[in-house]
């Protein structure tokens, strides 16, 4: 399927505005994390703005694709994506981590479009293979996306629902890779190395697409591809760069949980006009 | 002679009951059907049922992502590792979300046996009673495992329901039922005897030689550990010298400790336990087990008879 450029301006545009809410709701926070949230914006937002099936205004609707963010400290992309999508209105973002607000610090059910908390690493591709078997038993052809991050992939959780979306020949279930090779203490490469890392993933029996994590045209075409794979799950390993879009949280680790200062956010918000 | 049965035949047999009047129910078990036998259900509904192999911590979690999409799941493996491994899943996937996931596990306390210290769940229902939202049975008999699995089939949220290895006898002429609600099993003034699971015929046992002591005792049997019928026990406080509480399980967390929780706060009372006091498991056959960890009517007599003395 050829994507027109209208389309892939109007992503790009939308993608920058996701980055600039996730910078200003993070600030209004004070904690949170940026680098993951930046690095899987792109993927996300064409997930929600292109290629799932969704319905805002009734978030139950029956024949719904679902979105499950394994990676849940990155809600802040998740919480930016819903709102802009119609969700809930904008202001709320500004309520992210305070008391009472339906913009908890890791996602639970409080929050219109997230059907199941997460946070604690290593559940969600679980989670999302329940949802697969539910629609596989339902006979309904929505589709599954789930969003886990690199360092996440060290839980063994992660490797026993992969065998058994295998085993059970989910082809309706999508998991998008964040790779962005940081975790909390370093590089993955010296804290637990993944490498090779496609090469697990297929031996599991996943289809492996391979991307760059921020080319918007290889993004549309990698959902098409795991789109059009029967008989198994499919897995986007998306190579991308944690704290995208913002100069001075490019690939720095500190910025997996460490929010920008006043200053900070002033440049950052510049880099994103 | 009393009917002695399964509980895990009648957990079963119940599934299919209730597999074949709701659609919805979806079943899984993590390489144990043949013992937990969900495998009577895999038979009769092939397309409801997921074995996950051994991997709990997966089928917790993914027993609620089946949740999140209406599905009513019942959940099976031994108690170690339903509550064990799969703690945190447990916690954060099934209740922090307080979905409709019935996990009933069976081979829950050290009549497991051979087995042996690995497979002895002592501490299972410390473990589901520290968490939020959820709900926790212990059956007292075969026909109780049923009713106790119809209850958490229509009542909503997360359920923890603990069922043993080993035969039990039928318990008779107990009142009806009731989530929630403890079944005094004997009428008695002097000493108060609750208990639960298999605790629940060993302590009838010991009433009977009690009274041929000139004591009488009341026996209840607080099946459900959430919602835990604190009007029962504060009654019991109230009318009774004091309470001696029977649980194949650790002293620390359980039933015993539920109990200590309602009393110290509002009737303090001396209650005295019939528990595993701080050690694992073993190897051995059922009942030289409980003689070995004290888990007999003997036991319940003596203190008893402490309380009265």
């Amino acid at each position: 399927m050829k994507y027109t450029d209208p389309d892939i301006k109007e992503l790009h545009k939308k993608a920058k505005q996701i980055r600039r809410l996730i910078v200003q709701m993070l600030v209004k926070a004070g904690s949170g994390h940026p680098g993951g949230s930046l690095s899987a914006t792109d993927l996300i937002t064409v997930l929600f703005f292109h290629e799932m099936k969704i319905n805002p205004q009734n978030p139950a609707d029956p024949d719904r694709d679902r979105f499950h963010m394994s990676k849940g400290h990155c809600c802040p992309l998740w919480y930016a994506v819903l709102s802009e999508a119609g969700y809930f209105p904008k202001e709320k973002l500004w309520t992210l981590r305070k008391m009472g607000s339906m913009l908890q610090g890791h996602p639970d059910r409080r929050t219109p479009g997230v059907e199941v908390a997460s946070g604690s690493l290593g559940q969600g591709l679980s989670v999302s293979v329940g949802m697969g078997l539910a629609m596989k038993i339902d006979q309904k052809n929505s589709r599954i996306y789930c969003l886990m991050g690199d360092g996440e992939v060290q839980e063994g959780n992660i490797w026993e629902a992969a065998m058994a979306a295998s085993h059970y020949k989910l082809d309706n279930l999508c998991a998008i890779l964040d790779s962005n090779k940081f975790q909390i203490d370093g590089k993955i490469q010296d804290v637990m190395n993944l490498e090779p890392l496609e090469d697990k993933w297929k031996a599991f029996g996943w289809h492996v697409i391979t991307i760059d994590g921020h080319d918007i045209k290889q993004i549309l075409s990698a959902y098409d591809e795991a789109r059009s794979i029967k008989g198994k799950p499919s897995i986007i390993i998306a190579h991308t760069i944690k704290g995208k879009g913002v100069s001075f949280m490019e690939n720095v680790v500190d910025f997996h949980g460490k929010v920008p200062s006043k200053e900070q956010e002033i440049q950052a918000l510049d880099e994103l006009e | 002679m009393a009917e002695m049965l399964f509980q895990r035949d009648v957990y079963g047999k119940a599934l299919v009951e209730l597999g074949k009047e709701n659609k919805d129910i979806v079943v899984v078990d993590a390489d144990l059907s043949s013992s937990t036998k969900t495998n009577l259900f895999s038979k009769e509904f092939p397309g409801r049922f997921f074995n996950f192999g051994v991997a709990e911590q997966n089928m917790m979690a993914t027993s609620a992502g089946l949740a999140s999409c209406g599905k009513i799941v019942f959940a099976s493996t031994f108690a170690m590792f339903a509550t064990g491994r799969a703690w945190e899943q447990v916690r954060n996937s099934i209740s922090y979300n307080n979905f409709n996931v019935k996990i009933i596990a069976t081979h829950a306390g050290i009549t497991v046996g051979p087995d042996g210290a690995s497979h002895q769940a002592i501490e299972d229902i410390a473990l589901m009673r520290v968490i939020p939202n959820m709900h926790i049975i212990v059956p007292c008999d075969g026909p109780q495992t049923r009713e106790a699995v119809l209850a958490a089939a229509k009542t909503p949220g997360p359920f923890y329901i603990r069922l043993g290895r080993t035969k039990v006898p039928t318990i008779e002429n107990k009142s009806e039922f009731r989530l929630g609600k403890a079944q005094i099993l004997r009428e008695g003034m002097d000493v108060t005897i609750i208990a639960c699971g298999i605790m629940v015929s060993e302590a009838l046992i010991a009433a009977e030689n009690l009274e041929k002591k000139g004591i009488n005792v009341r026996v209840v049997n607080m099946h459900t550990i959430r919602p835990l019928d604190s009007d029962m026990i504060l009654e019991c406080a109230r009318i009774t010298k004091g309470i001696v509480v029977c649980e194949e399980h650790s002293n620390i967390g359980g039933l015993a400790s539920s109990v200590d929780e309602v009393t110290a706060e509002n009737y303090p009372i001396t209650v005295k336990r019939v528990n595993i006091k701080g050690r694992f498991g073993q190897s051995g056959e059922p009942a030289e087990l409980l003689q070995e960890y004290k888990l007999t009517s003997e036991e319940i007599e003596k203190s008893v008879l402490s309380i009265v003395s």
